[in-house]
């Protein structure tokens, strides 16, 4: 069975799980019936408890699904500790759907598979020695990716039911209402939370922090909280987010940035009230740094900054160049204080930031995007998940779901190392090139051959030559040789879903 | 070319190989270490024979640390610790360039 990018999909897999093949990116208007969690009814008087032990013993049955959130990213204390008690209890056959999965859980994660505890995973990626694990057939049944949009969708859908969500907040006051903008180990936005809080059967909060009743402003709300567990520490603030965004002295990540911001100006959507979302990696700063330059230049502001926020795009906001923020996760501290203090700083959860099955979501309003890529085709497919040893490595975040914007920018170097950026064929098809219009490298720019208007627009740039991404394929090949073709088993690893929840494409074993 | 010490070029950079070069009784050896070893360490240990066939050495036992390194790069890393291991660098074997 083959989709519509072309990828040979296992009609056995496909048939078990209930799935069909990708077909376009277009949504469409269908209707859609949303779930609703169960409620256990109580007045909330008696919600603070101090024993994660007890609470598991009275939430958790085998065969259930569990979830988490990842804003602590790599200074989460949460999820060992909550993990840590679910395997000692000798729980069997778990499903573990959080909203991703950061370094720090991966140690627990394998144990809990090996132990027969976790027995299913959903999540935006993994990376490190649980992806290893798994690209070498450590879990049986496959791993479902999900970009953080189609999470909300599968959470609205039914498609994941979370029985009992675990949810770490740096404050909380005794019937549930938090926020993560106020403690110790503040992250700012709860956005990828707010969607667990509002839909499991059993919320369980975990703070550190326990604050005087009614706590304000409240992200979760005491009306979606069924315990308040009081531990030591929630997470380690320095881990939490990079510190201080570096901007990047590196000439190549410079040069792109720089053509990244030539092709935004000259692009038909740069204009007053303008919309942009762009990622935390040292090319995408950079790219903040001159657009800001080229909004003062042109006198031009935007409407809304969208996504995962640094702290140079809230420095926008405070300068009145950017109306409003719209904040769904906070990549550095600077980004997580500017939510505290300014009104302008909008959280908001995940569903409302990207998911398709929606009455409108942010990205369908968004105009441009910078998005980066471990690897791109000549069908301007793009892989943010597989490694080029063919190993899990990634998260699709919302590079599905900001890719739908107006103008998709995809900015990679040529080469990184000895490994082309720019392939005949990605490993594993994440973002379909339908969605992908302009692909910005050191060495100039290709534009995706259907937006005839950006040929015309950017095809005479000074300083900007325009490829055919063919000619910077063989460009990269001539650089680092032609690569020995990985080699995979039969047996399929991971599932990766379109954010409509069709399947796009499959991860298999790998063979070494 | 006659392999006389052992002697290492390179370093330890992304982009680059190290090579260390020593005597062996004969054939090539090489025990190779690379982040693309999957895709690209055939064409590597090709790379290091043929260098060192082309400066007339047969035998060598090669210890090769590649980060990432280009063809041109792990030739050039060859040939130098081939000429340092041969006592030979007051003589540069041009011609193998």
């Amino acid at each position: 069975m083959k989709n519509s990018v072309n990828r040979d999909l296992p009609e056995d897999v496909m048939k078990d799980l209930n799935y069909q093949p990708f077909e376009s990116t277009e949504i469409g208007h269908p209707e859609i019936q949303r779930v609703a969690p169960k409620v256990h009814v109580s007045t909330g008087d008696d919600k603070v408890v101090t024993s994660i032990k007890q609470v598991i013993k009275d939430t958790l049955k085998d065969g259930m699904t569990i979830s988490f959130h990842h804003h602590f990213r790599n200074g989460d204390f949460v999820f060992n500790m909550v993990m840590r008690e679910i395997i000692d209890a000798g729980y069997k056959d778990l499903t573990l759907a959080p909203s991703s999965l950061t370094g720090v859980m991966n140690d627990l994660v394998i144990e809990a598979i090996k132990a027969g505890t976790i027995t299913h995973i959903t999540s935006s990626g993994m990376r490190g020695s649980l992806g290893d694990f798994v690209s070498h057939g450590g879990l049986k049944n496959p791993v479902i990716f999900r970009s953080h949009g189609n999470r909300a969708r599968a959470i609205e859908h039914g498609d994941i039911k979370i029985d009992v969500a675990f949810l770490g907040v740096p404050n909380a006051d005794a019937l549930g209402n938090a926020n993560g903008m106020e403690g110790d180990a503040v992250f700012g936005s709860l956005g990828y939370a707010l969607m667990d809080a509002q839909y499991a059967d059993k919320v369980v909060l975990l703070t550190d922090n326990i604050v005087s009743y009614p706590n304000t402003p409240a992200s979760i709300k005491q009306t979606q909280v069924d315990y308040v567990v009081k531990v030591d520490k929630v997470g380690d603030p320095d881990k939490i987010g990079s510190g201080a965004t570096r901007f990047t002295k590196d000439p190549k990540e410079l040069k792109i940035a720089a053509t990244v911001n030539d092709v935004i100006v000259n692009s038909p959507y740069f204009k007053d009230g303008f919309s942009f979302q762009t990622g935390s990696g040292g090319a995408a700063l950079a790219v903040t740094r001159y657009l800001r330059q080229s909004m003062i230049d042109n006198q031009i502001k935007a409407s809304f900054a969208l996504g995962g926020i640094t702290k140079p795009t809230t420095d926008l906001l405070k300068e009145g160049l950017v109306d409003k923020v719209m904040d769904v996760q906070d990549f550095d501290k600077g980004a997580a204080d500017s939510m505290h203090t300014s009104a302008n700083q909008q959280e908001i959860d995940a569903s409302w930031y990207a998911d398709p099955d929606n009455k409108g979501a942010m990205v369908d309003q968004l105009d441009v995007v910078i998005l980066s890529a471990l690897e791109i085709d000549t069908k301007f497919n793009v892989n943010v998940m597989s490694g080029s040893d063919g190993v899990i490595r990634g998260a699709i975040g919302g590079h599905q779901d900001a890719a739908t914007a107006k103008l998709t920018i995809i900015s990679a170097p040529l080469v990184r190392g000895r490994i082309a950026t720019i392939v005949p064929d990605v490993t594993t098809v994440v973002t379909p090139g339908d969605s992908v219009d302009v692909l910005v490298t050191e060495y100039g720019i290709a534009i995706n051959p259907k937006r005839k208007d950006l040929q015309k627009a950017l095809g005479n740039l000074p300083g900007v030559p325009v490829y055919k991404i063919e000619d910077l394929q063989k460009l990269a090949e001539q650089k680092v040789g032609k690569p020995k073709p990985l080699e995979f088993t039969d047996r399929t690893v991971a599932m990766i879903e379109y954010r409509d929840g069709s399947i796009i494409d499959t991860i298999k074993e790998v063979k070494d | 070319m006659e392999i006389k010490d052992t002697a290492v070029a390179g370093t330890l950079e992304s982009s680059d190989i190290q090579i260390m070069i020593s005597k062996a009784a004969d054939g090539i050896q090489i025990d190779l270490q690379s982040d693309v070893e999957k895709q690209f360490g055939d064409q590597i240990r090709q790379v290091i024979t043929t260098t060192l066939n082309n400066l007339g050495i047969n035998a060598a036992k090669v210890k090769a640390v590649d980060k990432g390194a280009l063809d041109c790069v792990i030739k050039a890393r060859t040939i130098a610790a081939a000429q340092r291991a041969s006592q030979t660098t007051d003589q540069p074997a041009w011609e193998v360039l």
